[in-house]
């Protein structure tokens, strides 16, 4: 019922970022249902115009680039929202212990957090996904892992404010475990400048999966993914042809979906009214 | 002669919950040159509000909606931004009530004095580099040639309070503006801070309006007091004769002297301690000690206040009985037994038995939490009591600290100040200790819900034979409540005994400064005590020793 009379009061925003996102989960969902065509079918000849076979022509292969997008938001979207989730269970859980501990636990979980900072991020997948090879299970792994040092050091500094609080202090002089001051007294107060993080976050981890599919070390084909797509078709642009575009668009279009979203959250659960 | 400044039908509107609500609700305020006004009253009432609308400015989120402000013959309301600008800061001056917050902790303090009178273009910078050093001397300023090069965070909270009033001076205006600004200082400070303010208001013939709720700090002051709640005027009249003749059951209230304690036997109770503290030292880097050799006995049902100035240590001393700070030499006795130092190898059931009431309620509940979990919590965590008679037992609970059930579904942000802090007690309660330690829990309230929160424990007292370690810097709680007092000073005890023998004189040196330095509800209270320092040639630099 709340959130009912919340999504009544929305600003128009926030409305067109629900709406993109809720566009984006019903074609992930609903894929099979959509499409004409299979994921991997081959239809047509490569690189045709949009017409009424093909929605939005095809691909280097001759594939339904309509299918392969409505594919591509399952495989991309699940695994960029498995993978933040991750990094943020992972990544909030270690800040906020260290910042509830301090001392010795705070300094060496903070300097193994910079450790991995200090490599840079795509090196860093680059060379573990050739070591352990590639496939969803260690993307999800290494992606997480990344994401989750920049969470780490985000809730370690907000739960130091809000450890020093004194219903933090009184929570302790009541004999309370470590896990009731994580749960009950530092997350609820912690999640504003989470949640907005979050939303920024998620929308790194989805073009880093994009980036690494042009690199060739995401989602391996034959299976869709928008960043993949990318790369497959950018030899396309240098004769003119639009295709690779509509990948590239349909990315900013989502990242672009979830930052009105969040920003909207963020509004409420700050307080500000205006 | 024309008035400096002729407010008229002022109404002022705040923005809360989406609505212009009235604020203030039509105050006329007139203010002659050379005067000073006194605008008191408690949180709420609109004193601050109505103060900056003098020079036609209002808080963000609100507005002035209709009313006229003549300031020398100008309209100040509805006046071209550019008019205002050149008469703020220049003709018109504000101190606000935290010094410390309103200096740019980037640049010298004379710095910041110059930047007014050169911006408005009164005098160049060089002139305002001297001129600062000589209205530092006049506010009794330390070494006034050289403070001003220090940076705020070099300088001691009266003394920035000071450098704010002498910045207010600057460009040598009408009018200024006081918000509130001697009420985050100690006692001693305060006189520092009052008699500076008095003087130099009289040496250039300034016209001021000094905003406080404290009514015996106004009377030192003030030529004229205004009395106002919810918006509106209560009582206006000449200083003196508000004091000595009240005419609404409302000033009179604000006027009262805070109800005495009924003396308790002492005697009986001196074998029942309920808390012993022996030869604690105690320190936060090892090279310092906060707390050196002190040495309490508290006995159970009876309270016990600690009497200190900012930096006294305290507060320290609570932390270190409940554990959150481990001592360095001697021990704390609990009913016969020695506390384990650290908090962690303390068992629950001496947990549960020594609860803490903080000075701020705002931080001290969490604001995420509805009235229900924070009381309820305590009582799931020591007693295992959940559900249904949880339920029960809150709006028990609620009932005795005077709040009503409505109150359990409420985030603490639904609640006013007072409220908070009743909610913070009840969350003691919730674990039925035996001794709880106060840490300035009226020091952030009005006077009259002050009085309210100090009843409220006293009657708890009484039917609980609970004990209380009150910690606090405002001695005219501490005749209220206490039976016993430790004076400290510098982490040491100075003197301690039974409130008669502290109260009666004659006092330890350091007592004698702190309970002469409350203001009294005497207009001439504030000279008197000058000129019978001056005498005697004790001037308060005891506490920089």
């Amino acid at each position: 019922m709340r959130f009912v009379k919340l999504l009544r009061q929305s600003p128009w925003s926030a409305r067109i970022g629900i709406c993109i996102v809720l566009i984006n989960v019903f074609a992930a969902v609903f894929a099979p249902v959509i499409c004409r065509y299979g994921e991997t079918e081959l239809v047509n000849d490569v690189w045709m115009s949009p017409s009424d076979d093909n929605l939005l022509g095809t691909d280097h292969m001759g594939r339904d680039m309509f299918t392969r997008l409505v594919y591509g938001a399952r495989n991309t979207i699940a695994i960029a929202m498995v993978t933040t989730f991750l990094a943020f269970f992972v990544g909030s859980m270690m800040g906020f212990f260290a910042a509830i501990l301090g001392g010795w636990t705070d300094l060496i979980l903070s300097r193994l957090i910079d450790i991995l900072m200090a490599f840079p991020t795509l090196i860093f997948a680059l060379v573990v996904l050739s070591v352990v090879g590639t496939g969803t299970g260690p993307l999800i792994a290494v992606i997480s892992l990344i994401a989750a040092t920049r969470v780490y050091r985000l809730s370690r500094a907000v739960a130091m404010d809000i450890e020093v609080m004194e219903f933090v202090e009184g929570a302790r002089l009541r004999g309370e475990k470590i896990w009731w001051l994580m749960w009950h007294e530092i997350l609820p107060n912690a999640l504003p400048p989470l949640v907005a993080e979050f939303g920024l976050r998620f929308c790194f981890v989805f073009l880093f999966i994009a980036s690494l599919s042009f690199l060739g070390l995401g989602i391996q084909p034959p299976i869709a993914d928008w960043g993949g797509m990318v790369r497959e078709n950018s030899g396309a642009i240098t004769f003119g042809i639009m295709t690779p575009l509509f990948p590239a668009a349909a990315i900013a279009f989502l990242t672009i979906g979830v930052n009105l979203i969040v920003d909207w959250f963020l509004h409420i659960s700050s307080g500000l009214k205006d | 002669m024309e008035p400096l400044l002729k407010m008229r039908q002022i109404k002022i509107e705040g923005m809360t919950d989406e609505k212009w609500n009235p604020i203030i609700k039509g105050i006329d305020l007139t203010l002659a040159r050379g005067e000073v006004l006194g605008l008191i009253g408690e949180s709420g009432a609109g004193k601050s509000t109505l103060g900056i609308a003098s020079m036609a400015y209002t808080r963000q989120g609100c507005r002035i909606s209709s009313g006229s402000i003549i300031f020398d013959g100008e309209e100040l309301f509805g006046a071209d931004r550019n008019i205002l600008r050149k008469i703020r800061g220049n003709r018109i001056a504000y101190v606000a009530q935290s010094a410390a917050a309103s200096f740019n902790p980037a640049y010298r303090l004379i710095q910041q004095y110059s930047e007014a009178p050169v911006i408005h273009g009164v005098m160049s910078a060089d002139k305002a580099t001297r001129e600062a050093k000589d209205i530092y001397k006049r506010l009794l300023l330390p070494d006034p040639d050289n403070i001003g090069y220090r940076y705020p965070h070099q300088v001691s909270g009266g003394q920035l309070q000071r450098a704010m009033v002498a910045m207010a001076m600057a460009c040598r205006p009408d009018l200024i503006v006081f918000d509130e600004p001697t009420t985050a200082l100690d006692v001693t400070t305060q006189i520092e801070v009052l008699a500076a303010i008095k003087q130099i208001v009289k040496q250039f013939n300034t016209a001021a309006i000094y905003i406080t709720h404290d009514l015996a700090v106004v009377a030192q002051i003030a030529d004229r007091i205004m009395v106002l709640r919810h918006g509106k005027l209560v009582e206006e009249n000449n200083a003196r004769k508000m004091i000595a003749d009240p005419k609404e059951d409302y000033t009179r209230r604000l006027l009262s002297v805070r109800t005495m304690k009924e003396g308790k036997d002492l005697l009986k109770s001196e074998k029942d301690i309920i808390l012993e503290v022996n030869n604690v030292t105690a320190s936060y880097t090892r090279k310092t000690n906060v707390l050196e050799d002190i040495d309490l006995k508290i006995r159970r049902g009876r309270t016990m206040a600690l009497v200190g100035e900012s930096g006294s240590g305290k507060s320290t001393l609570a932390r270190v009985i409940t554990g959150l700070l481990p001592l360095s030499k001697g021990q704390v006795v609990y009913n016969g037994k020695e506390l384990p130092p650290k908090l962690k190898s303390r068992n629950k059931e001496t947990l549960r038995q020594i609860q803490m009431i903080y000075q701020m309620p705002d931080t001290a509940l969490n604001p995420k939490q509805k009235v229900s979990k924070i009381i309820g919590r305590p009582m799931e965590y020591y007693f295992g009591i959940k559900g249904k008679e949880q339920e029960k037992k809150v709006i028990e609970l609620l009932e005795k600290i005077e709040l009503s059930e409505k109150y359990y579904g409420r985030y603490p942000d639904e609640l006013s100040g007072g409220e908070k802090q009743r909610i913070c007690i009840a969350k003691a309660l919730a674990a039925k200790p035996e001794l709880i330690i106060c840490d300035e829990v009226t020091s952030a309230l009005d006077q009259l819900v002050a009085e309210e929160i100090l009843k409220l424990l006293q009657d708890l007292q009484n039917e609980t034979n609970i004990s209380y370690l009150f910690i606090t810097h405002d001695l005219a709680t501490v005749k209220a409540i206490s039976d016993e007092i430790v004076v400290m000073l510098h982490g040491r005890i100075v003197e301690q005994g039974t409130r008669q023998e502290i109260l009666t004189p004659p006092h330890h040196e350091y007592t004698e400064l702190l309970l002469s330095s409350v203001p009294e509800m005497d207009p001439d209270w504030l000279d008197r005590l000058l000129d019978d320092r001056k005498a005697k040639g004790k001037i308060s630099t005891m506490i920089d020793a």
